[in-house]
């Protein structure tokens, strides 16, 4: 099995790449590959908590819940986060907080790479 | 002896028109700081490179800060090739736009060694090549 590294920056909502990255990660990871996704950009927004998921937008934090309990690392960039008015205390659980060169550490050692850019 | 990995951080959006471009930047330049993160030896070898509508934005004097109070590209850039980043330039795409080659910035006055490299694009062609990730910002 491999390793696959996602680097996601769009936003959660307005686009449907965002959506894409999340089930690229789970098929990847029930396949039992080892995944990490690396969010930057506007796709922090996505990790803050008590999202409401309205059925016209798109939603994060269920499936974001998912990859964590099936051993996917999720890590956001942590100056973007706070950037956005989003503190840890308000972070989806077990979300890792760090900066970019988390992703490239994780790149680093990674088979394959999928940088998503964002807007 | 650890794996040098190297990496392709291409930009091909304009700086200041969306927050990706600059992350191109950000994101290479934290190469700096990988080492606390990998084993012993081991190495990720980034290349910065700057192809079609990415080559806009780059030049110097910019006024980011006093007009938008936000570091700017000029800044940035700078900063890259004062941790000794391989920053290439596509030398058609700067010919496209009309953007003459001498109104990029240099980080001499910060004590960088290296320099912005004017390149053409078969350079960057094949620094994409020699490396094992390539990312597209």
């Amino acid at each position: 099995m491999g390793t696959l590294t996602i680097g996601c920056f769009p936003g959660l909502v307005g686009n449907m790449t965002y959506d894409f990255a999340l089930k690229l990660a789970d098929v990847a990871a029930t396949k039992g590959h080892k995944v990490n996704i690396w969010f930057s950009g506007n796709a922090t927004g996505s990790v803050k908590n008590h999202q409401k998921h309205l059925k016209d937008y798109s939603t994060g934090e269920k499936y974001l819940t998912a990859l964590l309990a099936k051993g996917v690392e999720i890590c956001t960039c942590e100056a973007c986060t706070v950037a956005r008015g989003i503190q840890k205390t308000d972070a989806i659980e077990k979300v890792q907080w760090n900066a970019m060169h988390w992703y490239l550490a994780k790149v680093h050692k990674s088979d394959r790479v999928l940088q998503i850019g964002g807007e | 002896m650890g794996e040098n990995v190297k990496l392709a951080f291409i930009v091909q959006k304009p700086q200041y028109k969306g927050e990706t471009s600059r992350l191109g930047i950000t994101h290479a330049i934290s190469y700096q700081t990988v080492e606390i993160l990998l084993e012993d030896g081991e190495l990720v070898t980034p290349t910065l490179c700057f192809v079609g509508e990415g080559v806009l934005g780059l030049q110097k004097g910019q006024k980011a800060m006093d007009m938008y109070g936000v570091t700017s590209s000029e800044t940035h850039i700078k900063n890259a090739l004062l941790v000794d980043l391989d920053v290439f330039i596509c030398k058609e795409d700067l010919a496209k736009y009309g953007i003459p080659e001498d109104s990029l910035p240099d980080a001499e006055e910060m004590g960088a060694d290296k320099k912005l490299q004017i390149v053409p694009y078969s350079e960057i062609q094949k620094a994409i090549e020699e490396s094992k990730h390539v990312m597209f910002f």
